[in-house]
């Protein structure tokens, strides 16, 4: 469980994030939506640490972040896995050496064990035969596939997804978005995922957190999201014609 | 103008100044693994040195033979030797040719090299996903690149003084301005080792210079790929512009 209180942030006195407070539950898909720039990287990446916070805490099953001397924080980092935006894949290194990049650094494993372990979660991403690849040489959706396989390979605690379905198209988007469903039950991590696309939501969202200009406007399940009276979720989902039916749909029924 | 330049707070050079230290102390800092760490130096010295040879002797070759000549042509005396050719061939290169004229050089090639290519890991998140494992990516990424550069730098060096000197040596023989054995004579005549040393000094201090400098303005490029290229620009401009102070400097500590 990963508890976030009063957090703020901003950047040369510009303020990114205001105020916002959340609980994010294990073994869940927890999401953070809202539009493009409304702060939902600089959230997330406050929230693993990767940028200092002006204000506020995050609490990981008890323990809070701030408090944490350096040594603390790094023994912390190597529960969390971070899927990034692009990939971020090492573009020098093969799929294997990239899956094998934390378990090079940070174990004392063998080469062996370290090979078995990468090969291991390649497979449970379901790829195979791709280990001697260039990042380049594979698809968008392969690509995510392997910074999955690279984030779970330390058997992270914690899990964090930056947009993991941007740029691919619908049909692996749902792929990935399902992957990650799993792998989180499977493994009882505590996700955060980022995203714009409602299918997301609808699919995989145990629990939404709405965030507009740094602000957390609202938070519940996608059972809710479609009765939450909150005019800025409001048009932030109903920008698209099709959930505009849905709600048509659904206001039918209840009748 | 002097506050624009010096103490502006964002851009300034006092801010940058300030900030390149942090980042100096935070590449010095804790190492991870080092078998890994072995294996990134080997791999740097092939990519920044091995890979600078081609144009060092280029370079080299063509400088010695220009310096030559063109000395040649300004002692057409008939009272002064010809073998002061070869001296004066001789010291340009070692003082100053091919310490400052290679590092130069390299502070294009190796800069912009180092700035886009770490530049490109910041703006692709590559940086981040080095960060979130607890792994001070500063240190990985920078600390191989400044060492690799510092060890292969004084050979290039090296190799680039014995090259130059060839290149004189063939240009005075092929033009006829400068008789071999003249030129063998000179470039013995009163020959000084402390100015190999004085430019192996040099040396070291512009590779540190360069590899640090660039790996600073790739390392805190924000934005996307036009960055990447803005970072890659004021990699080659400051540390060409530091190269010529340390010059200065140097000469002064060293020659005075
Ligand atoms: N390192 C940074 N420095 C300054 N401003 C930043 C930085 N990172 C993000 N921002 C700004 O924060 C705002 C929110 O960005 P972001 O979190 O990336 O949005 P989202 O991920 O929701 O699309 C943007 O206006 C962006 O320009
Ligand atoms: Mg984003």
């Amino acid at each position: 469980m990963i508890e976030v209180t009063n957090l703020s942030k901003s950047f040369d006195g510009k303020q990114i994030l205001k105020d916002i407070s959340t609980v994010f539950e294990k073994g869940q898909t927890n999401l953070i939506i809202g539009q493009s720039g409304s702060g939902k990287t600089v959230l997330l990446k406050s929230i693993v640490g990767l940028h200092q916070i002006d204000e506020g805490d995050i609490v990981y099953d008890g323990d809070s972040f701030v408090s944490m001397n350096n040594s603390e924080r790094r023994r912390l980092r190597q529960d969390m896995g971070m899927l990034f935006q692009g990939s971020a894949l090492f573009d020098s290194s093969t799929v294997e050496e990239n899956v094998r990049f934390p378990l090079d650094m940070l174990t004392d494993w063998s080469l062996e064990e370290r090979r078995d372990r990468a090969n291991f979660c390649l497979e449970r991403v379901n790829l195979k035969n791709v280990n001697h690849l260039f990042p380049s040489e594979i698809s968008g959706g392969m690509q995510k596939r392997v910074a999955i396989a690279r984030a779970i390979s330390l058997n992270p605690k914690y899990l964090f997804c930056d947009e993991p379905n941007s740029g691919l198209d619908p049909k692996t988007a749902i792929v990935i978005d399902e992957l990650i469903k799993e792998l989180t039950q499977e493994f009882d991590m505590t996700t955060i995922i980022n995203t714009h696309d409602m299918n997301s939501v609808m699919g995989i969202g145990d629990k939404i957190v709405f965030i507009q200009n740094g602000v957390k406007e609202w938070e519940g399940s996608k059972e809710d999201i479609f009765s939450a009276d909150n005019e800025a979720l409001e048009s932030f989902i109903f920008a698209s014609e099709i959930f505009r039916e849905v709600r048509e749909y659904h206001r039918k029924v209840k009748k | 103008m002097i506050k624009l330049l010096f103490l502006n707070k964002k851009s300034g050079m006092l801010y940058h100044l300030g900030k390149y230290t942090l980042f100096l102390k935070k590449v010095f800092g804790r190492p991870d693994k080092h078998s890994v760490f072995f294996n990134q130096l080997i791999r740097e010295i092939d990519k920044l040195g091995i890979n600078s040879l081609g144009i060092v002797l280029v370079i080299s070759i063509f400088m010695g033979a220009v310096v030559t000549l063109q000395t040649a042509y300004n002692i057409e005396m008939p009272f002064i030797p010809k073998y002061t050719v070869g001296v004066a061939a001789r010291d340009s290169i070692l003082l100053e040719f091919s310490s400052t004229m290679v590092c130069l050089i390299l502070a294009g090639k190796v800069g912009s090299n180092i700035a886009s290519e770490i530049g490109t890991m910041r703006v692709t998140e590559q940086i981040d996903a080095i960060d979130i494992m607890g792994i001070n990516s500063a240190g990985f990424l920078v600390l191989p690149k400044v060492l690799a550069m510092i060890f292969i730098t004084p050979l290039l060096v090296l190799i680039s003084m014995g090259v130059g000197i060839f290149g004189g040596y063939l240009a005075g023989t092929l033009t006829g301005e400068v008789p071999p054995a003249e030129y063998i004579y000179g470039i013995q005549y009163g020959f000084r080792p402390f100015y190999i040393i004085y430019s192996l000094i040099k040396s070291v201090v512009f590779a540190f210079i360069i590899s640090s400098v660039s790996a600073y303005w790739g390392y805190y490029t924000f934005g996307g790929a036009l960055e990447v290229g803005r970072a890659s620009t004021k990699a080659v401009v400051t540390s060409s512009i530091f190269i010529l102070l340390f010059n200065l400097l140097l000469t002064q500590l060293l020659l005075a």
